[in-house]
């Protein structure tokens, strides 16, 4: 009896202690829901009453269209084939792939009823019109340092734009990253709209290029790494990243041994985003594209501007692993490889034909730590952009029809390790990686 | 003492050596041709624009200089599918792809033939007919009756058959017919391809593989009648 009751007031107690620690819990899930949204929807209050009664000049727009291209986001919002801005590319994240929406002024279907409040708001705060949270496949961590003037200018073009009904593609993520709170705990974590601060310390130059280097621009998105959440770390230092899921690395921006242009002549750096190529090195891969679309159209004062800031990132100066030495036989059958394959146009001792095909010899896009844009390049071949300064571009072929995994390994391996530089063997394994 | 210097000198040229820059090698040239700037192709097209030896690279040397061009657009804007091509002219403008289309347009046709494979004779002659004859039962026009009596094509815009693997042509019937292949509307393949039951794209491809090429394999200027069926052509 007297057990059967004190084990009554055992569970009576146990039971007590169970609802209280439940209180406890809701109380704390319902101070960190409130914190998600709070993080997610402060700075949101002024976009409803702050709407834009800019006219949209033809001066506005032709600024509006500028800063598209400055932005490149036909690279995303205009598929291949398809209407310019309509969306419907697909954007492949590790997390599943994401679907660029439709940007043309379409009531149903594209921004038709949006207002240049709307559009602000999803430019620096990542909220589409509805409210719905956007992924950050669409670069807003970047983009929210985007002036209003400048949101009102892109909104001004993209009005001006033909309608194309096109309705968006659902985005195909896997759980649980295709959910609401997911995407919020993300932006709690990751996200903060920011405003670009100019440094009154620098020349109005260099934060003119700091606002498009780091704003609309959004260099981060492929020029930083990125955490398991896929958020970029360390934005603005730009030191370089793989790109997800296209298989090639973005160099650092500030390692003098990777893409950093401090030492550069400044007419170099401008020239590699203006055309495409340059002495010191040519635009191949996802580059290639950003200087097809978007580099290439900046006006001389932006180009300076960008090129000033970029010379100026501090440089990266973490100590780099002593890459191993390369096996000998693989740089022997390297060579015999390299002079039958690529001799005749990067020259025999990789020096490269001056206008046409970049040296090998010293190229950090050669020698850089990792291997897999080199691997990648003799794996894909391609053409630098055919850009207005440099139209009738030479192409490199596509070796991996015709070479095997160990030749392109032990190629790779040679113009690494030739001509003075010790930048390590490429494995078969890596070569791999890259097919 | 000399000895010491000897040393020191030899290492020091040996240093030299093996420095960059201090002894920079001699500038490279390579021609300011567009034959030159092509080079990118002729791993699978071969030098000269023809098929190559692993049986399914299409020639290109000789196809009618719009044909090709469009085949160009069309792998840079997604109608057809080849992730190879696709990267390769990403980043080309349309003045660019017209150039490179019409140097590959002017080439002399090789006359080595394609690799060939026997094949039943019921097979090709099946192929025959249908390439000859087509097929009015399932509303299949001649083959010839658009790509021309020698089957090499009509400038500008209709591609010869000849001179090309048994396997690139299956594929590209079979493309057709699911759709991973595409032309711009009225797509006239689409419709034919989708009409060819697998056994008839099969008979084709081996009948046109294995006709060697005429003494004059240049494409017609003209055909005699008007093509049997409409087939869209984008704006050039």
């Amino acid at each position: 009896m007297s057990a059967g009751a004190s084990g009554r007031g055992r569970s009576r107690r146990t039971g007590a202690t169970l609802a209280r620690r439940l209180a406890a819990a809701a109380a704390l899930a319902g101070v960190l829901a409130g914190a998600v949204a709070w993080l997610n929807l402060r700075g949101d209050a002024h976009f409803a009453q702050a709407d834009s009664t800019v006219a949209p000049t033809p001066a506005l727009v032709a600024r509006g269209a500028y800063l598209a291209r400055v932005g490149n986001c036909a690279g995303c919002h205009t598929a291949p084939g398809g209407a310019a801005y309509a969306g419907g590319r697909g954007i492949d994240t590790p997390f599943g792939t994401v679907y660029a929406g439709n940007l043309t002024p379409d009531n149903a279907t594209g921004l038709g009823a949006w207002t240049a409040g709307d559009f602000w708001r999803a430019l620096h705060n990542g909220r589409s019109r509805d409210g719905r949270l956007l992924y950050p496949a669409f670069p807003y961590p970047d983009l929210t340092q985007t002036t209003r003037e400048d949101s009102d200018a892109l909104f001004a073009y993209l009005r001006t734009l033909p309608a194309v009904a096109q309705p968006a593609r659902p985005h195909a993520l896997r759980w649980p990253f295709d959910s609401t709170v997911a995407l919020a705990l993300w932006r709690a974590l990751y996200f903060r709209p920011g405003v670009f601060e100019p440094d009154p310390a620098r020349s109005a130059q260099w934060n003119r290029g700091a606002y498009l280097v780091r704003g609309l621009g959004h260099c981060a998105a492929c020029h930083a790494p990125r955490n398991a959440l896929g958020a970029t770390r360390d934005a603005q230092a730009l030191g370089g990243g793989a790109i997800p899921m296209q298989g090639w690395v973005a160099p650092s921006l500030s390692d003098d041994a990777e893409a950093g242009v401090r030492h550069w002549a400044p007419e170099d750096v401008a020239a590699l985003l203006r055309t495409g190529v340059s002495p010191r090195g040519t635009a191949l891969g996802p580059m290639a594209q950003v200087v097809m679309r978007s580099t290439q159209h900046l006006d001389d004062a932006d180009l300076r501007a960008m090129v000033a800031y970029l010379q100026s990132l501090p440089a990266d100066t973490a100590a780099r692993a002593a890459a191993p030495a390369p096996d000998p036989a693989s740089m022997a059958r390297g060579r015999r490889l390299y002079d039958d394959h690529c001799a005749d146009c990067h020259g025999t001792q990789g020096q490269g034909a001056a206008g046409a095909y970049p040296a090998l010899a010293g190229n950090r896009s050669v020698t850089m730590a990792s291997p897999a844009n080199v691997v990648r390049v003799i794996v894909e071949g391609g053409f630098a952009p055919a850009t207005a300064g440099h139209p009738r571009p030479y192409g490199m072929p596509p070796f991996g029809q015709s070479l095997q995994r160990d030749e392109i390994a032990d190629v790779a391996t040679y113009v690494r390790n030739a001509w003075g530089t010790q930048a390590g063997a490429v494995r078969e394994l890596d070569v791999i990686d890259v097919r | 003492m000399r000895v010491a210097a000897r040393h020191l000198a030899l290492g020091l040229l040996l240093a030299a050596s093996l420095r960059p820059g201090l002894a920079a090698p001699p500038p490279h040239r390579v021609p300011d041709t567009l034959a030159q700037r092509v080079q990118a192709c002729t791993p699978c097209h071969g030098a000269q624009g023809v098929a190559t030896r692993d049986g399914y690279f299409p020639r290109i040397a000789g196809k009618p200089d719009g044909y090709l061009y469009r085949q160009l657009l069309n792998f840079r804007d997604g109608r057809r599918q080849n992730p190879a091509m696709a990267r390769l002219v990403e980043n080309l403008t349309d003045a660019y792809l017209q150039e490179i289309a019409a140097h590959f347009a002017a080439l002399d046709l090789p006359h080595e033939p394609p690799p060939m494979r026997a094949a039943p004779a019921a097979e090709s002659a099946r192929g025959a007919q249908i390439v000859r004859q087509g097929d009015a039962a399932r509303r299949l026009p001649a083959c010839a009756a658009c790509h021309g009596a020698a089957m090499t094509g009509v400038a500008p815009d209709v591609p010869g058959l000849l001179g090309l693997p048994r396997d690139y042509l299956i594929a590209q019937l079979g493309a057709w017919r699911t759709g991973l292949r595409r032309a711009h509307a009225p797509d006239c393949m689409a419709d034919i391809a989708r009409r060819l039951p697998e056994p008839d794209i099969a008979a084709v491809a081996t009948y046109l593989s294995q006709q060697p090429m005429p003494r004059d394999p240049r494409p017609a200027k003209a055909l005699p009648e008007p093509m049997p069926l409409a087939c869209g052509v984008a704006a050039r």
